[in-house]
């Protein structure tokens, strides 16, 4: 059981179970007011899904990518509301949720094996500031886990379809002529009921998951002084 | 204790998704306090007036080399220093989570991102120990720092406060911690912290610009050069009697040095340094007393890091000396920015049978003074 968290575009709360589904979500769809609505989506999950913060196992939350300032939210939410019932925090890549509910992973049964399936998926997300992040994925694996096989990056988006040839997880690299041959899925929205059913599969398939950092992709604005001006 | 409204069209109603307003000790809460407005990550844990954890995080040296707090440097700094703070200072203050009787935060006035990690974490904190949260103004936090003095005083009230930090320049009536604070003026262009800095620059010195130019003007003569006092002259008295204006004395040190450097001269670093600070000092004591004078309060109380500045303290001294005004200045590090100062108000208003704040509050960076709780 989960309480998962993504602000990485607008603001999502869930309460999920690996095999009861999402029990709870709420959304709130405007990307300025996180901070204003986390609290009250939070407590609106656990309160709409039954559970006690005791039962839960952990608060998986969406590391981005995303813009830098909504996307601390969640994260700040997420390790705070940790820390306070003291459970693990489970990071996700924002990106990878995305491509699970995508690649149907969400209607699957959880724990179930099928065929893998083959389909070039590239999630697109805004990145402001006429950017766009991205992440390449080449389909879904036995466990209908999308497989990422490059990104989450940062680029314009006439640059999209041209970024150099995809590496994959195995190393091997494949010439595939960008993105061309990919379905670009552009998201102005992730859902954090699927953020945390990817995170429950995750666990439960033994995969990693992300790491502690956000993924800002963007170094801070910050303007090197060179040194006092003139003023007279 | 008492009901909290949900606003109008809200989906469910309060009394169903907010932590319950029922603060078990009204009379010694004991609140942990969470403040991040500026480039301090503070936590402090107080119960009632008394302190038991203040544990600051400061990211000054990841702005060192920018000359200036840069907000989102500070803002990722304090996503990170969060959860090591908190551990420490419920370490340091001997109590658990469990305990705690309501989460204090800072809701502004600050950097908007800076502020948006500390709201965002104190909700989720409060939700998840299912305590009530009071989001308080970082300002009267400052004033509120004084009920955790040690020496067995408490705050008299009225009394005028000064608040001089990197992040603001601030004079305030405070006829009641919790209920009534007027803002007299404050700067309106660079707040007293940064003149500092951007002097120290321009003297070449490290970034905080505040203990280098005090270290400097040691020795120095502080009435070598006569720098202009902002918004002193009689016509700036209808509108700006109270307010501070500290951009016009940068650009005048500024020209000063250009011009002995153009004229081949050494640069008399003391002098300048000392005659600086004599400015700054100045101008905030003289509008300090004045509002003492004009509102007949003997009392005034410092508060922001920039009471760390030696000259500032013994002018303060002096001056309320000789104005018969009481000067009141909290330890050092309650001047700061820091989290037990946000806790001490916290306490004030639960002490006061103030209702929690609701949880749809914002983070305001330029929430008035006059909001002591959003
Ligand atoms: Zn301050």
């Amino acid at each position: 059981m989960l309480l998962a968290i993504d602000t990485s575009a607008g603001t999502s709360v869930a309460v999920v179970d690996r095999d009861r589904g999402v029990l709870a979500e709420f959304s709130e769809h405007d990307t300025r007011r996180h901070s204003e609505v986390i609290g009250t989506l939070i407590a609106e999950a656990l309160k709409a899904s039954g559970i006690e913060v005791a039962a839960l196992s952990g608060v998986a939350v969406g590391m981005g990518p995303g813009p830098f300032t909504g996307l601390r939210v969640g994260i700040a939410a997420a390790r705070a509301f940790a820390f306070g019932a003291g459970k693990p925090v489970v990071p996700v890549v924002s990106h990878d949720a995305i491509a699970f509910a995508a690649l149907e992973g969400m209607k699957r049964a959880p724990g179930s094996i099928a065929a893998a399936v083959p389909h070039p998926l590239l999630v697109v997300s805004d990145a402001r500031r006429r950017e766009v992040y991205w992440s390449a994925y080449s389909g879904s694996d036995e466990q209908g886990l999308p497989i990422r096989v490059a990104g989450p990056g940062l680029a314009r988006p006439d640059d999209l379809p041209n970024l150099p040839e995809l590496t994959g997880r195995d190393g091997s690299s494949s010439r595939a002529g960008g993105f061309d041959r990919y379905e670009r899925l552009d998201a102005d929205a992730v859902s954090a009921a699927a953020l945390g059913m990817f995170a429950e599969s995750l666990y439960l398939h033994r995969r990693p998951f992300a790491g502690p950092d956000a993924l800002y992709l963007r170094a801070p604005d910050v303007t090197m002084s060179a040194g006092p001006k003139r003023v007279s | 204790m008492s009901t909290v409204h949900p606003k109008p069209g809200s989906a469910a109603s309060a009394s169903m998704i907010l932590p319950q307003g029922s603060v078990a000790h009204r009379q010694e809460p004991l609140i942990l306090g969470i403040e991040t407005s500026c480039d301090e990550t503070g936590i402090g844990i107080v119960r009632g007036s008394t302190l038991l954890a203040n544990v600051i995080t400061s990211s000054m040296d990841e702005h060192a080399r920018y000359g200036g707090v840069v907000p989102e440097v500070a803002a990722r700094a304090h996503l990170e220093a969060l959860e090591p703070a908190l551990r420490a200072a419920l370490a340091e203050a001997g109590v658990t989570l469990a305990e705690l009787d309501a989460i204090a935060v800072t809701s502004g006035p600050g950097l908007s991102g800076a502020l948006m990690v500390g709201v965002g974490a104190a909700k989720a904190l409060a939700v998840a120990l299912d305590k009530p949260i009071y989001a308080v103004n970082h300002l009267v936090g400052h004033v509120g720092a004084d009920v955790l003095r040690t020496d067995g005083t408490s705050i008299e009230l009225p009394t005028i406060a000064l608040l001089v930090s990197g992040g603001h320049t601030s004079l305030l009536l405070v006829r009641d911690l919790v209920s009534d604070v007027e803002l007299l003026g404050e700067t309106i262009d660079d707040a007293a912290g940064e003149a500092f800095d951007k002097v120290a620059r321009l003297l070449g010195l490290p970034y905080p610009g505040g203990p280098h130019i005090d270290r400097v003007a040691e020795g120095g003569d502080p009435k070598a050069i006569r720098f202009p006092r902002g918004l002193s002259q009689s016509k700036d008295m209808a509108k700006h009697r109270y307010d501070f204006s500290f951009s016009g004395l940068k650009t005048a040190v500024a020209r000063w040095v250009e011009a002995k450097r153009d004229a081949g001269e050494d640069v008399p670093m003391a002098d300048v340094a000392a005659s600086f600070r004599e400015a700054v000092a100045d101008i905030l004591l003289t509008k300090a007393l004045a509002a003492c004078a004009a509102y007949g309060i003997p009392r005034l109380l410092l508060g922001g890091g920039v009471v760390a500045n030696a000259r500032i303290r013994e002018l303060a001294a002096e001056r309320c000396a000789a104005a018969g005004v009481e000067l009141r200045i909290p330890p050092l590090e309650l001047c700061t920015d820091n989290g037990a100062m946000i806790a001490a108000l916290g306490a004030q208003l639960v002490q006061a049978g103030f209702p929690p704040s609701t949880l749809d509050f914002s983070a305001d960076s330029t929430l008035p003074v006059t909001t002591i709780q959003a």
